[in-house]
Protein backbone atom coordinates (compact mmCIF):
# COMPACT_ATOMS: atom_id res chain seq x y z
CA UNK A 1 0.00 0.00 0.00
CA UNK A 2 1.21 3.68 -0.62
CA UNK A 3 1.08 5.77 2.42
CA UNK A 4 0.94 9.94 2.46
CA UNK A 5 4.94 9.43 3.23
CA UNK A 6 5.35 7.80 0.05
CA UNK A 7 3.36 10.36 -1.98
CA UNK A 8 5.28 13.33 -0.05
CA UNK A 9 8.29 11.02 -1.15
CA UNK A 10 7.74 10.27 -4.63
CA UNK A 11 6.47 13.74 -5.37
CA UNK A 12 9.66 15.13 -4.55
CA UNK A 13 11.78 13.00 -6.58
CA UNK A 14 9.24 13.79 -9.50
CA UNK A 15 10.00 17.55 -8.58
CA UNK A 16 6.05 17.93 -8.13
CA UNK A 17 4.69 19.77 -5.20
CA UNK A 18 0.89 19.30 -5.67
CA UNK A 19 -1.81 20.22 -3.59
CA UNK A 20 -3.65 18.55 -0.20
CA UNK A 21 -6.62 17.98 -2.26
CA UNK A 22 -4.08 16.34 -5.23
CA UNK A 23 -2.31 14.28 -2.83
CA UNK A 24 -5.12 12.52 -1.10
CA UNK A 25 -6.74 12.01 -5.11
CA UNK A 26 -3.12 10.89 -5.48
CA UNK A 27 -2.84 8.50 -2.90
CA UNK A 28 -5.90 7.00 -3.88
CA UNK A 29 -5.38 6.27 -7.75
CA UNK A 30 -2.07 5.10 -7.04
CA UNK A 31 -3.41 1.81 -4.73
CA UNK A 32 -5.86 1.59 -7.16
CA UNK A 33 -3.51 0.86 -9.89
CA UNK A 34 -0.76 -0.40 -8.21
CA UNK A 35 -3.79 -2.87 -6.69
CA UNK A 36 -4.47 -3.90 -10.27
CA UNK A 37 -0.64 -4.02 -11.29
CA UNK A 38 -0.02 -6.64 -8.73
CA UNK A 39 -1.72 -9.00 -10.56
CA UNK A 40 1.85 -8.97 -12.54
CA UNK A 41 2.75 -11.23 -9.15
CA UNK A 42 0.56 -14.54 -10.33
CA UNK A 43 3.38 -14.95 -13.13
CA UNK A 44 6.42 -17.06 -12.80
CA UNK A 45 9.12 -14.82 -14.58
CA UNK A 46 12.31 -16.14 -12.97
CA UNK A 47 13.52 -17.42 -15.92
CA UNK A 48 12.52 -14.77 -18.78
CA UNK A 49 14.38 -12.36 -20.03
CA UNK A 50 13.33 -9.06 -19.60
CA UNK A 51 12.23 -6.49 -23.15
CA UNK A 52 13.95 -3.09 -22.80
CA UNK A 53 13.21 -2.61 -26.39
CA UNK A 54 11.42 -3.82 -29.09
CA UNK A 55 15.47 -4.31 -31.08
CA UNK A 56 16.56 -6.11 -27.28
CA UNK A 57 14.01 -9.44 -28.36
CA UNK A 58 14.23 -9.05 -32.36
CA UNK A 59 16.46 -6.67 -33.94
CA UNK A 60 20.13 -7.04 -32.40
CA UNK A 61 20.50 -10.79 -34.25
CA UNK A 62 22.84 -10.19 -37.37
CA UNK A 63 20.01 -9.65 -40.46
CA UNK A 64 20.53 -12.67 -42.03
CA UNK A 65 19.19 -14.09 -38.78
CA UNK A 66 16.22 -12.82 -38.85
CA UNK A 67 16.89 -9.52 -37.75
CA UNK A 68 16.27 -5.97 -38.09
CA UNK A 69 19.43 -4.37 -38.50
CA UNK A 70 18.93 -1.50 -36.53
CA UNK A 71 22.11 0.17 -37.86
CA UNK A 72 24.09 2.93 -36.17
CA UNK A 73 25.02 5.71 -38.25
CA UNK A 74 28.70 7.31 -38.91
CA UNK A 75 29.71 9.17 -36.14
CA UNK A 76 30.92 12.68 -37.98
CA UNK A 77 30.25 16.22 -36.84
CA UNK A 78 27.53 17.89 -38.45
CA UNK A 79 26.11 21.48 -38.16
CA UNK A 80 24.00 21.71 -34.88
CA UNK A 81 21.19 24.07 -34.26
CA UNK A 82 22.30 27.73 -34.09
CA UNK A 83 22.49 29.10 -30.59
CA UNK A 84 19.99 32.10 -31.47
CA UNK A 85 17.39 29.22 -32.38
CA UNK A 86 18.12 26.90 -29.50
CA UNK A 87 17.13 29.69 -26.86
CA UNK A 88 14.60 31.59 -28.98
CA UNK A 89 12.01 29.88 -26.82
CA UNK A 90 13.74 29.71 -23.28
CA UNK A 91 11.47 31.77 -20.12
CA UNK A 92 14.77 33.81 -19.38
CA UNK A 93 18.30 34.14 -20.94
CA UNK A 94 21.05 36.95 -21.15
CA UNK A 95 21.49 35.92 -24.92
CA UNK A 96 24.36 33.42 -24.41
CA UNK A 97 23.04 31.26 -21.24
CA UNK A 98 19.48 30.29 -19.99
CA UNK A 99 18.80 32.51 -16.79
CA UNK A 100 17.63 30.11 -13.26
CA UNK A 101 16.91 31.57 -9.65
CA UNK A 102 19.89 30.98 -7.54
CA UNK A 103 20.80 27.55 -6.96
CA UNK A 104 23.29 28.18 -4.21
CA UNK A 105 22.71 30.02 -0.75
CA UNK A 106 25.28 32.14 0.49
CA UNK B 1 -15.74 19.58 -55.22
CA UNK B 2 -16.93 17.51 -52.65
CA UNK B 3 -14.67 18.00 -49.52
CA UNK B 4 -15.93 14.84 -47.67
CA UNK B 5 -15.24 12.50 -50.39
CA UNK B 6 -12.08 13.04 -51.31
CA UNK B 7 -9.27 10.67 -50.52
CA UNK B 8 -5.61 10.68 -50.94
CA UNK B 9 -5.79 9.40 -54.32
CA UNK B 10 -8.17 11.01 -55.77
CA UNK B 11 -7.24 14.69 -54.20
CA UNK B 12 -3.60 14.55 -56.08
CA UNK B 13 -5.69 13.31 -59.31
CA UNK B 14 -7.84 16.31 -59.25
CA UNK B 15 -4.46 18.70 -58.59
CA UNK B 16 -2.98 16.79 -61.31
CA UNK B 17 -5.85 17.16 -63.82
CA UNK B 18 -6.60 20.74 -63.12
CA UNK B 19 -9.92 19.99 -61.92
CA UNK B 20 -8.80 22.21 -58.97
CA UNK B 21 -5.52 24.39 -57.70
CA UNK B 22 -4.01 23.03 -54.49
CA UNK B 23 -4.51 27.24 -53.55
CA UNK B 24 -8.27 26.51 -54.09
CA UNK B 25 -8.28 23.27 -52.09
CA UNK B 26 -6.97 24.98 -48.99
CA UNK B 27 -9.37 28.06 -49.05
CA UNK B 28 -12.02 24.85 -49.44
CA UNK B 29 -10.43 23.37 -46.22
CA UNK B 30 -9.78 26.13 -44.06
CA UNK B 31 -13.76 27.65 -44.85
CA UNK B 32 -15.01 24.08 -43.65
CA UNK B 33 -12.61 24.04 -40.61
CA UNK B 34 -13.95 27.63 -39.58
CA UNK B 35 -17.36 26.59 -40.08
CA UNK B 36 -17.46 22.91 -38.41
CA UNK B 37 -14.27 22.64 -35.98
CA UNK B 38 -16.01 25.08 -33.60
CA UNK B 39 -18.50 22.33 -32.54
CA UNK B 40 -15.87 19.19 -32.42
CA UNK B 41 -12.40 20.78 -31.57
CA UNK B 42 -10.06 18.96 -33.34
CA UNK B 43 -7.76 21.54 -34.17
CA UNK B 44 -5.29 23.46 -31.57
CA UNK B 45 -3.75 25.69 -34.01
CA UNK B 46 -3.55 26.20 -37.92
CA UNK B 47 -0.74 26.75 -40.13
CA UNK B 48 -2.09 29.17 -42.50
CA UNK B 49 0.93 30.62 -44.21
CA UNK B 50 2.96 27.60 -44.57
CA UNK B 51 0.08 25.48 -45.93
CA UNK B 52 -0.16 28.63 -48.67
CA UNK B 53 3.59 28.74 -48.85
CA UNK B 54 2.97 24.68 -50.23
CA UNK B 55 0.36 24.88 -51.49
CA UNK B 56 1.29 27.88 -54.32
CA UNK B 57 4.24 25.35 -54.70
CA UNK B 58 2.48 22.80 -55.77
CA UNK B 59 0.59 24.45 -58.69
CA UNK B 60 3.41 26.15 -59.86
CA UNK B 61 4.67 22.34 -60.54
CA UNK B 62 1.22 21.23 -61.48
CA UNK B 63 1.66 24.12 -63.96
CA UNK B 64 4.92 22.61 -65.48
CA UNK B 65 2.62 19.37 -66.09
CA UNK B 66 5.57 17.16 -64.75
CA UNK B 67 5.08 14.45 -62.30
CA UNK B 68 3.50 15.26 -59.14
CA UNK B 69 5.14 13.78 -55.93
CA UNK B 70 2.68 11.15 -54.62
CA UNK B 71 0.97 13.50 -52.17
CA UNK B 72 0.85 16.77 -54.52
CA UNK B 73 -2.17 19.11 -53.09
CA UNK B 74 -2.91 16.77 -50.49
CA UNK B 75 -4.34 18.70 -46.88
CA UNK B 76 -3.37 16.70 -43.58
CA UNK B 77 -3.68 17.85 -40.27
CA UNK B 78 -0.39 16.89 -37.82
CA UNK B 79 -0.97 15.72 -34.10
CA UNK B 80 -0.02 18.19 -31.84
CA UNK B 81 3.14 16.04 -30.57
CA UNK B 82 4.84 16.59 -34.02
CA UNK B 83 7.30 19.76 -34.29
CA UNK B 84 6.72 21.73 -37.07
CA UNK B 85 9.01 24.15 -37.50
CA UNK B 86 8.35 27.90 -36.11
CA UNK B 87 4.34 26.83 -35.71
CA UNK B 88 3.22 26.14 -32.51
CA UNK B 89 3.48 22.74 -30.98
CA UNK B 90 1.92 22.42 -27.47
CA UNK B 91 1.48 18.52 -27.30
CA UNK B 92 -1.57 20.03 -25.79
CA UNK B 93 -0.04 20.93 -22.44
CA UNK B 94 -0.04 24.55 -20.93
CA UNK B 95 3.70 24.07 -20.21
CA UNK B 96 4.04 24.30 -23.76
CA UNK B 97 1.61 26.67 -24.85
CA UNK B 98 4.07 29.16 -26.45
CA UNK B 99 6.14 26.78 -27.73
CA UNK B 100 7.27 27.08 -31.32
CA UNK B 101 9.94 23.79 -32.37
CA UNK B 102 12.99 24.96 -34.26
CA UNK B 103 12.88 22.32 -36.20
CA UNK B 104 10.66 19.77 -38.31
CA UNK B 105 9.96 16.16 -37.55
CA UNK B 106 11.02 13.85 -39.71
CA UNK B 107 7.76 12.33 -40.51
CA UNK B 108 6.46 15.92 -41.40
CA UNK B 109 8.95 17.14 -43.70
CA UNK B 110 8.83 13.77 -45.32
CA UNK B 111 5.12 14.74 -45.73
CA UNK B 112 6.30 17.58 -47.31
CA UNK B 113 8.78 16.51 -49.66
CA UNK B 114 5.67 14.34 -50.59
CA UNK B 115 3.92 17.14 -51.33
CA UNK B 116 1.53 17.31 -48.42
CA UNK B 117 0.05 20.36 -47.29
CA UNK B 118 0.02 20.30 -43.94
CA UNK B 119 -3.29 22.62 -42.42
CA UNK B 120 -2.61 22.57 -38.65
CA UNK B 121 -2.11 20.71 -35.69
CA UNK B 122 -4.38 18.50 -34.13
CA UNK B 123 -5.55 18.32 -30.38
CA UNK B 124 -4.84 15.34 -28.47
CA UNK B 125 -4.90 13.93 -24.55
CA UNK B 126 -1.35 16.23 -22.65
CA UNK B 127 1.28 14.55 -24.05
CA UNK B 128 -0.73 11.68 -25.83
CA UNK B 129 -1.67 10.40 -22.38
CA UNK B 130 -5.44 9.44 -22.28
CA UNK B 131 -7.91 7.55 -23.70
CA UNK B 132 -10.60 10.23 -24.54
CA UNK B 133 -9.31 13.30 -25.33
CA UNK B 134 -10.62 14.92 -22.45
CA UNK B 135 -7.48 15.10 -20.98
CA UNK B 136 -5.91 17.68 -23.58
CA UNK B 137 -5.11 21.06 -21.72
CA UNK B 138 -6.78 23.38 -23.91
CA UNK B 139 -10.38 21.62 -24.58
CA UNK B 140 -11.86 18.11 -25.29
CA UNK B 141 -12.55 16.94 -28.57
CA UNK B 142 -15.78 15.72 -29.48
CA UNK B 143 -16.87 13.23 -32.26
CA UNK B 144 -17.99 14.24 -35.25
CA UNK B 145 -20.10 10.95 -35.42
CA UNK B 146 -22.16 11.79 -31.91
CA UNK B 147 -20.94 15.25 -30.79
CA UNK B 148 -21.83 14.20 -27.10
CA UNK B 149 -19.09 11.28 -27.40
CA UNK B 150 -15.64 11.04 -26.98
CA UNK B 151 -13.63 10.42 -30.57
CA UNK B 152 -10.90 8.29 -28.62
CA UNK B 153 -7.55 8.92 -27.68
CA UNK B 154 -5.42 10.09 -27.50
CA UNK B 155 -4.73 11.10 -30.93
CA UNK B 156 -8.42 11.81 -30.88
CA UNK B 157 -7.96 15.39 -32.91
CA UNK B 158 -6.44 13.85 -35.91
CA UNK B 159 -9.24 11.04 -35.88
CA UNK B 160 -11.98 13.24 -35.92
CA UNK B 161 -10.41 15.92 -38.53
CA UNK B 162 -11.09 12.78 -41.00
CA UNK B 163 -13.59 11.81 -39.52
CA UNK B 164 -15.09 15.35 -40.27
CA UNK B 165 -13.64 15.85 -43.46
CA UNK B 166 -11.54 18.88 -42.40
CA UNK B 167 -8.57 17.00 -43.66
CA UNK B 168 -8.31 14.40 -46.35
CA UNK B 169 -5.57 12.31 -43.81
CA UNK B 170 -3.38 12.59 -40.75
CA UNK B 171 -0.95 12.09 -38.83
CA UNK B 172 -0.79 10.77 -35.11
CA UNK B 173 1.01 8.75 -32.92
CA UNK B 174 0.45 5.51 -30.80
CA UNK B 175 2.06 4.12 -27.75
CA UNK B 176 -0.98 2.12 -26.15
CA UNK B 177 -3.56 2.65 -28.28
CA UNK B 178 -3.54 6.10 -29.86
CA UNK B 179 -4.03 5.29 -33.76
CA UNK B 180 -6.22 2.34 -33.57
CA UNK B 181 -8.56 2.89 -30.54
CA UNK B 182 -9.20 6.97 -31.66
CA UNK B 183 -10.00 5.57 -35.22
CA UNK B 184 -12.18 2.77 -34.27
CA UNK B 185 -14.11 5.59 -32.46
CA UNK B 186 -14.39 8.06 -34.85
CA UNK B 187 -15.28 5.46 -38.02
CA UNK B 188 -11.77 5.99 -40.29
CA UNK B 189 -8.82 4.22 -41.04
CA UNK B 190 -5.69 3.93 -37.97
CA UNK B 191 -2.62 2.78 -39.04
CA UNK B 192 -0.10 1.83 -36.13
CA UNK B 193 2.90 0.62 -38.03
CA UNK B 194 6.35 -1.91 -36.78
CA UNK B 195 8.13 -0.23 -34.13
CA UNK B 196 10.96 1.22 -35.93
CA UNK B 197 9.42 1.28 -39.66
CA UNK B 198 8.87 5.49 -38.99
CA UNK B 199 11.19 8.03 -37.69
CA UNK B 200 10.19 9.04 -33.95
CA UNK B 201 12.78 12.08 -34.57
CA UNK B 202 10.63 15.47 -33.16
CA UNK B 203 7.95 13.09 -31.77
CA UNK B 204 7.62 14.78 -28.11
CA UNK B 205 8.44 12.15 -26.22
CA UNK B 206 5.96 10.23 -24.10
CA UNK B 207 7.31 6.20 -23.49
CA UNK B 208 10.15 6.34 -26.04
CA UNK B 209 10.11 2.24 -26.39
CA UNK B 210 6.28 2.06 -27.26
CA UNK B 211 6.09 5.58 -29.30
CA UNK B 212 4.98 4.74 -32.97
CA UNK B 213 4.34 7.30 -35.61
CA UNK B 214 1.59 6.53 -38.12
CA UNK B 215 -1.52 7.68 -40.33
CA UNK B 216 -5.36 8.34 -40.48
CA UNK B 217 -6.88 8.41 -43.74
CA UNK B 218 -10.68 7.41 -45.08
CA UNK B 219 -9.37 4.39 -46.44
CA UNK B 220 -6.99 1.28 -46.44
CA UNK B 221 -5.22 2.75 -49.44
CA UNK B 222 -5.12 6.25 -48.02
CA UNK B 223 -3.23 4.60 -44.91
CA UNK B 224 -1.11 3.05 -47.36
CA UNK B 225 0.17 5.89 -49.73
CA UNK B 226 0.35 8.30 -46.50
CA UNK B 227 3.07 4.97 -44.63
CA UNK B 228 4.68 4.84 -47.96
CA UNK B 229 5.84 8.88 -47.67
CA UNK B 230 6.48 8.44 -44.18
CA UNK B 231 7.85 5.32 -43.22
CA UNK B 232 12.01 4.33 -43.55
CA UNK B 233 14.86 4.72 -41.69
CA UNK B 234 16.09 7.73 -40.65
CA UNK B 235 19.73 8.45 -39.29
CA UNK B 236 18.12 10.92 -36.38
CA UNK B 237 16.37 8.06 -34.95
CA UNK B 238 19.07 4.70 -34.30
CA UNK B 239 15.69 3.13 -33.45
CA UNK B 240 14.35 3.19 -36.98
CA UNK B 241 15.07 -0.11 -38.79
CA UNK B 242 17.43 -0.22 -41.92
CA UNK B 243 14.57 -2.90 -43.31
CA UNK B 244 13.57 -1.78 -47.00
CA UNK B 245 10.17 -0.66 -47.37
CA UNK B 246 8.00 -2.22 -49.70
CA UNK B 247 5.84 -0.65 -52.08
CA UNK B 248 2.72 -1.10 -50.21
CA UNK B 249 -0.18 0.39 -52.72
CA UNK B 250 1.22 -2.58 -54.86
CA UNK B 251 -0.07 -4.99 -52.15
CA UNK B 252 -3.29 -3.14 -51.21
CA UNK B 253 -5.63 -4.86 -53.98
CA UNK B 254 -4.12 -8.59 -53.46
CA UNK B 255 -6.45 -11.41 -52.98
CA UNK B 256 -6.17 -13.56 -49.87
CA UNK B 257 -7.10 -17.01 -50.69
CA UNK B 258 -5.26 -19.17 -48.10
CA UNK B 259 -3.95 -16.72 -45.98
CA UNK B 260 -4.14 -17.90 -42.45
CA UNK B 261 -6.37 -15.23 -39.93
CA UNK B 262 -5.70 -16.11 -36.38
CA UNK B 263 -8.74 -15.07 -34.11
CA UNK B 264 -7.23 -14.92 -30.15
CA UNK B 265 -10.07 -16.02 -28.05
CA UNK B 266 -9.23 -14.20 -24.90
CA UNK B 267 -10.31 -11.26 -27.47
CA UNK B 268 -14.12 -12.69 -27.64
CA UNK B 269 -14.23 -12.97 -23.19
CA UNK B 270 -17.17 -11.92 -21.96
CA UNK B 271 -17.19 -8.01 -21.31
CA UNK B 272 -16.83 -7.44 -24.94
CA UNK B 273 -20.29 -5.27 -25.80
CA UNK B 274 -22.65 -7.54 -27.89
CA UNK B 275 -22.64 -5.11 -30.94
CA UNK B 276 -18.61 -5.01 -31.16
CA UNK B 277 -18.92 -8.85 -31.34
CA UNK B 278 -21.21 -9.41 -33.75
CA UNK B 279 -19.94 -6.74 -36.04
CA UNK B 280 -16.45 -8.18 -35.62
CA UNK B 281 -17.23 -11.32 -36.06
CA UNK B 282 -19.28 -10.39 -39.41
CA UNK B 283 -15.84 -8.94 -40.78
CA UNK B 284 -13.88 -11.83 -39.74
CA UNK B 285 -16.46 -14.41 -41.84
CA UNK B 286 -16.22 -11.53 -44.98
CA UNK B 287 -12.60 -12.81 -45.04
CA UNK B 288 -13.17 -15.83 -44.70
CA UNK B 289 -15.41 -15.78 -47.78
CA UNK B 290 -12.82 -14.59 -49.45
CA UNK B 291 -10.89 -17.33 -49.21
CA UNK B 292 -9.02 -16.95 -46.09
CA UNK B 293 -9.00 -19.85 -43.26
CA UNK B 294 -9.65 -18.99 -40.07
CA UNK B 295 -7.72 -20.20 -37.05
CA UNK B 296 -8.77 -20.16 -33.48
CA UNK B 297 -6.11 -19.33 -31.35
CA UNK B 298 -4.98 -18.30 -27.55
CA UNK B 299 -2.56 -15.68 -26.61
CA UNK B 300 -2.47 -16.62 -22.71
CA UNK B 301 -0.86 -13.54 -21.42
CA UNK B 302 -3.75 -11.28 -23.21
CA UNK B 303 -4.85 -9.91 -19.71
CA UNK B 304 -1.14 -9.28 -17.91
CA UNK B 305 -1.15 -6.21 -21.06
CA UNK B 306 -2.78 -3.47 -19.41
CA UNK B 307 -0.73 -3.87 -15.62
CA UNK B 308 2.69 -4.27 -18.00
CA UNK B 309 2.15 -1.10 -19.94
CA UNK B 310 1.10 0.84 -17.21
CA UNK B 311 4.60 0.36 -15.58
CA UNK B 312 6.73 0.40 -18.28
CA UNK B 313 5.23 3.83 -20.20
CA UNK B 314 4.36 5.30 -17.15
CA UNK B 315 8.49 4.65 -15.82
CA UNK B 316 9.48 6.38 -19.42
CA UNK B 317 7.19 8.86 -19.40
CA UNK B 318 8.50 10.21 -16.02
CA UNK B 319 11.80 10.18 -17.22
CA UNK B 320 11.20 12.04 -20.16
CA UNK B 321 8.87 14.47 -19.03
CA UNK B 322 11.83 15.65 -16.64
CA UNK B 323 13.41 17.62 -19.16
CA UNK B 324 9.97 20.17 -18.65
CA UNK B 325 11.51 22.16 -15.92
CA UNK B 326 11.20 25.53 -16.99
CA UNK B 327 14.98 26.46 -17.89
CA UNK B 328 15.40 25.93 -21.66
CA UNK B 329 11.80 25.96 -23.01
CA UNK B 330 8.18 26.11 -22.33
CA UNK B 331 5.98 27.23 -19.20
CA UNK B 332 8.20 28.54 -16.03
CA UNK B 333 6.32 29.82 -12.91
CA UNK B 334 7.11 33.21 -11.62
CA UNK B 335 6.59 31.76 -7.98
CA UNK B 336 9.71 30.21 -7.32
CA UNK B 337 12.66 31.48 -5.46
CA UNK B 338 15.32 29.08 -5.39
CA UNK B 339 15.25 26.29 -8.06
CA UNK B 340 14.07 23.39 -6.73
CA UNK B 341 11.39 25.51 -5.83
CA UNK B 342 11.25 27.13 -9.50
CA UNK B 343 10.96 23.25 -10.95
CA UNK B 344 7.85 22.13 -8.26
CA UNK B 345 5.80 25.14 -9.56
CA UNK B 346 6.54 25.29 -12.98
CA UNK B 347 5.76 21.79 -13.00
CA UNK B 348 2.27 22.06 -10.67
CA UNK B 349 1.04 24.53 -12.75
CA UNK B 350 2.16 22.90 -16.02
CA UNK B 351 0.59 19.73 -16.01
CA UNK B 352 -2.75 18.56 -15.81
CA UNK B 353 -3.64 15.68 -13.54
CA UNK B 354 -3.33 12.59 -16.01
CA UNK B 355 0.07 13.65 -16.16
CA UNK B 356 0.93 14.18 -13.47
CA UNK B 357 -0.32 10.52 -11.86
CA UNK B 358 1.57 9.36 -14.64
CA UNK B 359 4.60 10.92 -13.54
CA UNK B 360 4.15 10.00 -9.72
CA UNK B 361 3.60 6.47 -10.87
CA UNK B 362 6.51 5.71 -13.08
CA UNK B 363 8.69 7.81 -10.81
CA UNK B 364 7.17 5.27 -7.38
CA UNK B 365 7.80 2.00 -10.09
CA UNK B 366 11.53 3.24 -10.73
CA UNK B 367 12.11 4.13 -7.10
CA UNK B 368 14.61 2.38 -5.04
CA UNK B 369 12.79 -0.76 -3.51
CA UNK B 370 10.51 -0.77 -6.42
CA UNK B 371 12.26 -1.33 -9.26
CA UNK B 372 12.68 -4.87 -9.53
CA UNK B 373 9.08 -5.60 -7.93
CA UNK B 374 7.59 -3.52 -10.73
CA UNK B 375 9.86 -2.24 -13.34
CA UNK B 376 11.41 -5.34 -14.36
CA UNK B 377 8.63 -7.62 -13.43
CA UNK B 378 6.59 -5.67 -16.17
CA UNK B 379 10.07 -5.93 -19.00
CA UNK B 380 10.09 -9.71 -18.16
CA UNK B 381 6.11 -9.87 -18.71
CA UNK B 382 6.81 -8.01 -21.53
CA UNK B 383 9.28 -10.75 -22.97
CA UNK B 384 5.99 -13.04 -22.26
CA UNK B 385 3.66 -11.00 -24.42
CA UNK B 386 6.09 -11.19 -27.35
CA UNK B 387 6.62 -14.99 -27.19
CA UNK B 388 2.42 -15.34 -27.25
CA UNK B 389 2.64 -13.56 -30.46
CA UNK B 390 5.89 -15.06 -31.68
CA UNK B 391 4.10 -18.70 -31.19
CA UNK B 392 1.27 -17.00 -32.93
CA UNK B 393 2.81 -15.97 -35.60
CA UNK B 394 4.09 -19.08 -36.19
CA UNK B 395 0.87 -20.42 -37.33
CA UNK B 396 -0.91 -17.30 -38.78
CA UNK B 397 -0.46 -14.67 -41.01
CA UNK B 398 -2.03 -11.68 -39.18
CA UNK B 399 -4.26 -11.72 -36.35
CA UNK B 400 -7.83 -10.18 -36.23
CA UNK B 401 -9.51 -8.59 -33.26
CA UNK B 402 -12.16 -6.25 -32.00
CA UNK B 403 -10.51 -2.78 -31.60
CA UNK B 404 -11.68 -1.75 -28.66
CA UNK B 405 -14.46 -3.26 -25.81
CA UNK B 406 -17.02 -0.92 -26.72
CA UNK B 407 -18.18 1.81 -29.15
CA UNK B 408 -17.31 5.41 -27.88
CA UNK B 409 -18.23 6.77 -25.00
CA UNK B 410 -20.00 9.97 -23.84
CA UNK B 411 -17.37 12.95 -22.57
CA UNK B 412 -17.68 12.66 -18.78
CA UNK B 413 -18.38 8.89 -18.35
CA UNK B 414 -15.15 7.95 -17.47
CA UNK B 415 -13.56 10.87 -16.66
CA UNK B 416 -13.15 10.55 -12.86
CA UNK B 417 -11.80 6.89 -12.85
CA UNK B 418 -8.29 6.51 -14.54
CA UNK B 419 -8.29 2.29 -13.93
CA UNK B 420 -11.82 2.39 -16.45
CA UNK B 421 -10.25 4.67 -18.42
CA UNK B 422 -7.37 2.41 -18.91
CA UNK B 423 -8.98 -0.70 -19.50
CA UNK B 424 -10.21 1.28 -22.90
CA UNK B 425 -6.95 0.15 -24.48
CA UNK B 426 -7.01 -3.71 -23.56
CA UNK B 427 -7.23 -4.63 -27.02
CA UNK B 428 -4.76 -1.95 -28.46
CA UNK B 429 -1.76 -2.03 -25.93
CA UNK B 430 -0.04 -5.43 -26.59
CA UNK B 431 0.94 -4.63 -30.53
CA UNK B 432 2.83 -1.42 -29.04
CA UNK B 433 4.61 -3.79 -25.76
CA UNK B 434 5.45 -6.33 -29.10
CA UNK B 435 6.07 -3.79 -31.77
CA UNK B 436 3.81 -5.32 -33.86
CA UNK B 437 1.81 -3.54 -36.99
CA UNK B 438 -1.62 -2.82 -36.46
CA UNK B 439 -4.88 -1.43 -38.26
CA UNK B 440 -8.07 -0.46 -37.61
CA UNK B 441 -10.92 -0.53 -40.20
CA UNK B 442 -14.41 0.66 -39.52
CA UNK B 443 -16.60 -2.90 -39.50
CA UNK B 444 -20.25 -2.41 -39.41
CA UNK B 445 -21.89 -0.25 -36.71
CA UNK B 446 -23.40 -0.61 -33.40
CA UNK B 447 -27.20 -0.39 -32.58
CA UNK B 448 -26.91 3.05 -31.92
CA UNK B 449 -25.43 4.27 -35.56
CA UNK B 450 -21.54 4.46 -34.10
CA UNK B 451 -18.69 2.87 -35.00
CA UNK B 452 -16.97 -0.01 -34.58
CA UNK B 453 -13.18 -0.88 -35.11
CA UNK B 454 -11.97 -4.57 -36.30
CA UNK B 455 -7.70 -4.40 -35.94
CA UNK B 456 -5.61 -6.50 -37.83
CA UNK B 457 -2.08 -6.69 -36.38
CA UNK B 458 0.84 -8.31 -38.81
CA UNK B 459 4.42 -9.82 -37.99
CA UNK B 460 7.37 -7.24 -37.68
CA UNK B 461 7.64 -5.35 -40.87
CA UNK B 462 4.41 -7.07 -42.55
CA UNK B 463 2.36 -3.75 -42.85
CA UNK B 464 1.90 -4.92 -46.53
CA UNK B 465 0.15 -7.97 -45.37
CA UNK B 466 -2.11 -5.95 -42.79
CA UNK B 467 -3.13 -3.66 -45.72
CA UNK B 468 -3.69 -6.27 -48.23
CA UNK B 469 -6.11 -8.03 -45.51
CA UNK B 470 -7.58 -4.63 -44.49
CA UNK B 471 -8.01 -4.15 -47.77
CA UNK B 472 -10.19 -7.14 -48.68
CA UNK B 473 -12.22 -6.46 -45.30
CA UNK B 474 -13.29 -2.68 -46.30
CA UNK B 475 -14.39 -3.35 -49.63
CA UNK B 476 -15.98 -6.61 -49.02
CA UNK B 477 -17.83 -4.78 -46.24
CA UNK B 478 -18.52 -1.57 -47.81
CA UNK B 479 -20.03 -4.28 -50.97
CA UNK B 480 -22.39 -5.56 -48.15
CA UNK B 481 -23.70 -2.21 -46.46
CA UNK B 482 -24.57 -0.97 -50.12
Amino acid sequence: MVSDKDVSYVADLAHLELTDEERTRMLKDLNSILGYIDRLNELDTSNVEPMEQVASRYGEREEEAGGFGYAMREDQPRPCLPRDEAMKNAPATDGTFFKVPKVIER
Amino acid sequence: MDLDVLTVASTRAAVAEKQTTATALVDAFYAKIEAEDPAIGAYLTLSKERAYRQATKIDQLADTGDELPPLAGVPVAIKDVFTTKDIRTTAASKTLDNFNAPYDATVVSRLEEAGAIILGKTNCDEFAMGSSNENSGFYPVHNPRDLTRVPGGSSGGSAAVVAAGTAVASIGSDTGGSIRQPAAFCGVVGLMPTYGRCSRYGLIAFASSLDHPGPFGKTVKDTALMLQAMAGRDPLDSTTADVPVPNYCEHVGEEIAGMKIGVPLEYFEDGLDPDVRAGVEFGIQELANAGAEIVPLSLPHTTYAIPTYYVIATAEASSNLARYDGVRYGLRSSEGKTLSEMYRRTRDAGFGAEVKRRIMLGTYVLSAGYYDAYYLKAQRVRSLLARDFDDAFAKVDVIVTPTTPTPAFKLGEKADDPLAMYLADIFTVTADLVGIPGISIPCCKSKEGLPIGMQILGKHFDEATVLRVAHVAEHALAARAE
